[in-house]
């Protein structure tokens, strides 16, 4: 069959969800803007994109979590209001989300039933699907004795654990019924989450990342039943950035790029090279100043790191590479690759499982009275031959004075050979610290982990030094300086320091987290999604910072979301893809959809 | 001595049991009430306007029917403990406010309100002392008397006023509604994961209002039999607000199960009894065998979290407030 007759045959099929000109905003952030989106009788269509690129808020205006701000929805061609997941039922559509909405303690059955009144339950009845426990149902009515019994004995459920059973039959399900939640894997509970919604008789399927979190096995074992409810007539729609699996599945894709819609193709006419393209579009300028690494020291180094989640998966495998100072190194990846956990290793927040973290101390033709200031050390190092002078001569201290060897060091004539490296595994970052090692970190959830949200901005300052100072009273004048320099310096849109954190809008925290890392002068500075949610000043503001940071010979690792800026700020640029290296390319000469297609691990 | 001792043990159990059952039906929901002593209090207040009341309308003890008095003092109960419900779930749900603080803080007011009706009727000269004591009596043994009683069974048993066998079908009822139906259903998917019960298509604000007024009134009823039926209607401050520590210990103490909270309401009512009807021989040992509720909520407190059996837990949301983020 000819591709063109494929589409044919689609377009012959009923429409059965249209989605027009739909526009979300968030406050100032649009999710959506005029998306349409049509949905036919018995296929799967992919939604594709990358994060940040509306799919799964679209999907939560069709399932009733959020409504739209403009635009209709028209379910086999009537126009309709779903304001509440209810309403989306009653239209039989049903969404199993990316985080799971099952009680823990109750059974499969228990969880199934929760929240069917009697009316559902009644126009649950005439669907088909239970069509056939509906005749067995119509037996002479039961004597009370007998009603009393199966109450006492719990079997009011019997019926509905049933009516599980005959969907898990008819679809190739996998379930013990009576299975408390907490006793599931993953994938039951994905299997369970999809028969809720099948029980309650749902013809439209939405499933937001259904794959992110099964085995690959596991993953196979899902499609083939979501081909065979695709056989049975439903409609199903799944959410993803995966592209293999789009082109395994999916009949139709739609493809959204930051919350526009760019395009709906047959599967059989598209290509990966097309959907790439597709989702990261062409190369838009920015017009951010870009200057050339300074030094050429290395400054950090990772070798071969693993890191295991809590289930014990490899969240990162063998990830190797190595910060120069003066650099801005840039990770790119569909977030979840393994970024999150990165930083976390380094930083030592997050255990390593195999690996190291090296950290280069540059103390290359240093000055020793820099860092050293016990005579006792310096004479160990110098009889370990660790120094030169400022003339390129061995460094002898025999036979010399005490007063002598102050003297010389003091005038900065004794410079160090070489660097100190250091290893950072198994490091909480207190140890790191005290080791006068300055690893600032900006994390990706800022009033999760940066700053606690109920303090004010100098005492978040304070979080950083706390330890500093002598007795058991706070020193506020520092923090207070350092608080009122931010303020001053990135222009923090607040009132005074004494403003909780929480108080302030997106942009003025990150500003405050990040000038409260940079006034800590670090030598490895990290950052996460640095400009999530910030407007566009307040972006450049935060990327002249680190510009300034990289011209200071920080080495700078920037991860990011949006390939424009990561092309723009950063000298190199390493990509992640399920928790592996996938390539490290040069941001000058590297091109957008190369890197999206080593994003997607192509 | 024994029987007697049972005996008094039966007779103090609905002041726990009410109040844990109460308690229980509320914490299934994801409420945390800790205003539980102040309900009760609240419930003892509600028991003295409402026979207040029916003695202005009957026009003095002599004319009172026992029927009307018992209803009169109930319904009255009831209503202050429905509504110090609705206060603390407007606060809590609707206004967002902490549920610990706001607990505690019912508590306080409770105690107050409780000690200011409490004067207002002793010094506004209405009869004495024994007017309450011969009201309460009526409703005290609407069955039988302790003297008229045959054996030890209907001693035990028989002998006892409305409320307390009140207590037990309540106990019943509500374990029974918990568990095996599916309102009941609907509340513990509320209180262990309001998020999934919204998703669900429940009404998570509703349900929190609804169980929590009716957890209130039956907590109420434990502060108005702890009045009736052991101060023996005496007008006499007595400290309600204990009793309500205690059940809301016994609710934990219990793993959240109305129906196991008939016999937790029973050890600790013999606890409590014990050392009163055995004259221990020292007030020391007397005030340790008072505390040994205390100390076995804390072993099971102990012992939950050591064997970390989900089921055995507190509902899972216990104390969140749920709100849905936008819509």
């Amino acid at each position: 069959m000819s591709p063109s007759l494929l589409v044919l045959l689609n377009m012959k099929k009923n429409l059965v969800l249209q989605l027009k000109n739909i526009s979300k905003s968030f406050g100032k952030v649009q999710a959506n803007s005029n998306v349409s989106l049509d949905l036919y009788e018995g296929e799967i269509l992919s939604l594709l994109g990358e994060n940040g690129s509306g799919k799964t808020s679209l999907m939560n205006i069709v399932a009733g979590i959020y409504f739209p701000d403009s635009g209709s929805v028209e379910i086999k061609g009537e126009p309709v209001k779903i304001t509440s997941p209810k309403d989306a039922f009653k239209y039989k559509i049903g969404m199993v989300h990316q985080h799971f909405k099952l009680v823990d303690i109750f059974t499969a059955t228990e969880n199934v039933v929760v929240g069917l009144d009697k009316k559902t339950r009644a126009s649950i009845l005439e669907d088909s699907e239970n069509v056939k426990v509906q005749e067995t149902k119509e037996q002479p009515k039961e004597n009370i004795l007998k009603r009393v019994f199966n109450f006492i004995t719990k079997s009011n459920l019997k019926d509905s654990a049933d009516r599980i059973k005959n969907i898990c039959n008819k679809y190739g399900f996998v379930l013990d019924p009576n299975k408390r939640v907490c006793d599931m894997s993953v994938s039951e509970k994905q299997t369970l989450e999809i028969i809720k919604t099948l029980y309650r008789g749902v013809d439209i399927l939405i499933l937001d990342e259904p794959t992110a979190v099964l085995t690959p096995q596991e993953i196979d074992k899902l499609f083939a039943v979501l081909r065979k409810m695709k056989e049975a007539g439903k409609s199903i729609i799944i959410i993803t950035h995966k592209l293999n699996e789009v082109m395994d599945i999916s009949d139709r894709i739609t493809v959204l790029r930051k919350g526009e819609l760019i395009g709906t193709v047959n599967k059989v006419d598209t290509s990966i090279e097309q959907l790439t393209e597709m989702m990261v579009g062409q190369k838009t300028e920015l017009n951010i100043e870009r200057s050339e690494p300074k030094g050429k020291e290395k400054l950090l180094e990772v070798k071969n790191l693993s890191v295991k989640n809590a289930f014990g998966h490899d969240v990162l495998e063998d990830i190797s590479f190595e910060l120069k100072e003066g650099e801005i190194l840039g990770i790119a990846g569909i977030s979840g690759n393994g970024q999150k956990e990165l930083l976390e290793a380094i930083a030592g927040v997050q255990p390593i499982a195999n690996g190291e973290v090296i950290y280069h101390r540059l103390k290359k033709n240093k000055p020793v009275s820099f860092y050293h200031k016990s005579l006792n050390q310096i004479k160990t190092l110098a009889s370990e031959g660790a120094f030169h002078t400022s003339k390129g001569e061995k460094v002898n201290f025999e036979g010399i004075t005490n007063f002598e060897i102050r003297n010389r060091v003091n005038n900065g004539e004794i410079l160090f050979n070489d660097n100190e490296t250091m290893l950072l595994k198994g490091k909480n970052p207190r140890e790191i610290r005290e080791l006068g090692i300055h690893l600032a970190f900006v994390p990706e959830d800022r009033l999760g982990m940066g700053l606690v949200g109920n303090m004010n901005i100098n005492e978040n300052m304070m979080l950083r030094s706390y330890r500093k100072g002598n007795g058991p009273f706070l020193n506020f004048k520092k923090p207070r300086d350092t608080a009122e320099k931010i303020i001053n310096e990135l222009e923090v849109a607040t009132t005074s320091a004494n403003v909780q954190v929480k108080k302030l809008s997106g942009g003025n925290v990150q500003k405050v987290l990040v000038g409260r890392e940079i006034a800590y002068a670090p030598s490895v500075f990290m950052v996460a999604y640095p400009v999530r949610g910030l407007d566009i000043n307040s972006s450049y503001t935060i990327y002249n910072l680190l510009n300034k940071q990289k011209q200071n010979g920080v080495g700078i690792i920037y991860v990011g979301e949006d390939l424009d800026v990561l092309l723009a700020l950063a000298d190199r640029i390493l990509v992640l893809c399920n928790g592996k290296v996938s390539g490290v390319v040069d941001a000058r000469k590297v091109d957008k959809r190369e890197l999206g297609a080593l994003m997607l691990g192509k | 001595m024994f029987i007697r001792l049972l005996k008094e043990a039966f007779r103090l159990t609905p002041a726990f049991l009410f109040g844990s059952t109460g308690e229980t039906l509320t914490e299934k929901s994801g409420h945390l009430n800790l205003g539980t002593p102040g309900i009760m209090c609240m419930g003892v207040a509600g028991g003295m306007i409402g026979i207040n009341l029916y003695d202005k309308i009957c026009g003095g003890f002599e004319n009172a029917s026992p029927v009307l008095t018992f209803i009169f003092v109930v319904f009255f109960a009831l209503l202050l403990g429905a509504l110090s419900g609705l206060i603390f779930s407007f606060f809590t749900v609707s206004l967002r406010c902490n549920q610990n603080v706001m607990g505690l803080a019912y508590t306080t007011f409770g105690i107050g309100f409780y000690g200011l009706i409490f004067k207002t009727i002793e010094s506004s000269h209405f009869q004495s002392i024994f007017f309450y004591n011969n009201y309460c009596s009526t409703i005290n043994t609407l069955f039988i008397s302790d003297q008229a009683c045959t054996n030890n069974f209907q001693y035990l048993f028989g002998a006892n006023g409305v409320l307390w066998f009140m207590s037990f079908t309540i106990a019943i009822a509500v374990a029974v509604v918990l568990k095996r139906t599916k309102v009941g259903l609907f509340v513990r998917a509320v209180g262990e994961n309001a998020g999934c019960a919204d998703a669900a298509g429940i009404n998570v604000s509703t349900y929190r209002y609804v169980t929590t007024i009716i957890g209130s009134a039956i907590s109420a009823l434990g502060g108005l039999y702890y009045f009736v039926e052991m101060n023996v209607g005496l007008l006499e401050f007595g400290n309600v607000d204990a009793y309500g520590w205690l059940a809301v210990a016994l609710v934990i103490f219990t793993l959240w199960k109305t129906d196991l909270g008939i016999l937790g309401a029973i050890l600790f009512a013999f606890l409590f009894k014990l050392p009163e009807i055995y004259g221990l021989p020292s007030p020391q040992l007397n005030m340790l065998f008072q505390y040994l509720p205390y100390f076995v909520t804390i072993i099971i407190l102990v012992m939950i979290s050591a064997f970390d059996k989900k089921a055995a837990q507190a509902p899972g949301n216990l104390g969140i407030p749920y709100f849905r983020e936008e819509r």
